[in-house]
């Protein structure tokens, strides 16, 4: 164990490398380890928030389709509803419609009866005054008694 | 037999000195020499890793350094309560520094020596009974107290800093007796002073020295029975290097604690 200007050596080495760490080595090392933790930190912070996000957008899915299927439901009972009603709505037209036809065609009708009978009464007049003068032929001047004639016409 | 394994461990014991045999102004070459290529391979890869740093990917070598970096601010932030730029970074070198100049001690005992003794033969044409090279400076006192005796003029600063210099002369003379027996208060402040870069180096050192002293022992046993316990010694090694620059650093970091806080 000789001590020697080893010694003074070795201090001063010891001291440019103890200089050179403060330096160069620790403040980027410690720097960028902090970097590199808060990186991390931030990452899983992050995951974090990206998991609440992706519950409450579930949750939000859920809700809608609840709604989504409510309103299907809603709209296929009023579509319902009103297809009800059309048919009834038809129902009832055809029945007025049915109706009315029947009454047009018994106004018809009674025209039609009421034509025959005047055509069947004038037919009759003729008929009888045909009759009248076959009788009368001889005794009555159908000239002379046109106003007679005319008389009876209008009576039938 | 005696008399060659005395020489061989003499001559594994002896460092490479310029000018040999020159008292204290000469230069142990071997320890100054590894220690300087280790500091530098450490600020080589830390400095590396500050350039190529990946926040999103990082690679292995980043994640060992970053280990180590988060050891080191660990054991600072848990001792050391005042805010100081230097005394993270001076834990980070000193443990880096120390590990790896412990290391050495792992390496073959005979390799380097041999390699120089080939290479001072045949490129210098020198004697190669006459080539020394000790490979692990930390068990050279030189290296050991040179970093405690630092260590303690940092003890100083911090504590002039902490409490400027009037504080910390009327703390060597006040504590921790009280002001009335002033002298003797500065006896125990100075041998306190002085115990702790003693005790940190020679700790060090003794325990460098000592397990470089038992592998040469092993290097002497026959050649088929070296592994028996060379390999248990290197791997308790293991454990050894790695505690001293461990307890090195956190006493460091301990000392320097106390010097800023109020006794």
């Amino acid at each position: 164990m000789d001590i020697n200007a080893t010694l003074l050596g070795q201090a001063i080495t010891f001291a440019v490398l103890v200089w050179f760490t403060m330096k160069f080595v620790w403040p980027p090392l410690t720097n960028m380890m902090d970097e590199r933790a808060k990186r991390i930190a931030d990452g899983l912070a992050a995951a974090e928030r990206g998991k609440q996000d992706l519950e409450q957008a579930s949750l939000r899915v859920e809700a809608e389709i609840r709604a989504a299927k409510q309103q299907a439901t809603e709209l296929i009972l009023t579509a319902e509803k009103r297809a009800n009603q059309v048919i009834d709505e038809a129902k009832q037209a055809a029945r007025t419609e049915g109706e009315r036809i029947i009454a047009d065609a018994k106004a018809e009708i009674d025209q039609e009866v009421l034509r025959a009978k005047e055509a069947l009464r004038s037919q009759v007049a003729s008929i009888a005054v045909a009759g009248a003068e076959k009788i009368l032929r001889k005794e009555i001047d159908a000239a002379k008694h046109a106003d007679l004639l005319a008389s009876i016409k209008a009576e039938l | 037999m005696a008399g060659s394994a005395t020489e061989y461990i003499k001559h594994h014991l002896t460092h490479a000195t310029v000018p040999h045999g020159g008292g204290f102004w000469s230069l142990n070459v071997d320890t100054f020499s590894v220690s300087l290529l280790l500091g530098f391979l450490f600020l080589f890869v830390f400095s590396y890793v500050t350039r190529t740093f990946s926040v999103e990917k990082p690679g292995r070598l980043q994640c060992f350094i970053e280990i180590v970096v988060d050891m080191v601010a660990g054991q600072v932030k848990d001792v050391f309560h005042a805010k100081s730029a230097m005394i993270a970074p001076l834990a980070l070198s000193i443990f880096c520094w120390v590990f790896m100049m412990n290391a050495m001690d792992l390496l073959p005992v005979d390799l380097l020596p041999y390699l120089a003794q080939l290479i001072g033969e045949k490129v210098f044409g020198a004697d190669p009974h006459h080539v020394y090279l000790r490979v692990v400076p930390s068990a050279d006192a030189n290296a050991t107290f040179a970093m405690s005796l630092s260590v303690m003029f940092l003890i100083i600063g911090f504590s002039i800093k902490a409490k400027g210099l009037g504080g910390y002369v009327h703390e060597l003379f006040s504590a921790p007796f009280g002001p009335k027996v002033g002298p003797i208060n500065f006896i125990f402040q100075v041998l306190e002073l002085i115990a702790k870069p003693i005790s940190l180096a020679l700790r060090l050192f003794g325990n460098m020295y000592a397990g470089e002293l038992i592998f040469i022992l092993i290097a002497l046993l026959p050649w088929y029975m070296q592994w028996l316990l060379g390999a248990p010694w290197a791997i308790f090694h293991i454990l050894i290097i790695t505690l001293q620059a461990f307890v090195f650093m956190v006493l460091t970091i301990v000392y320097l604690s106390l010097a800023v806080e109020d006794h």
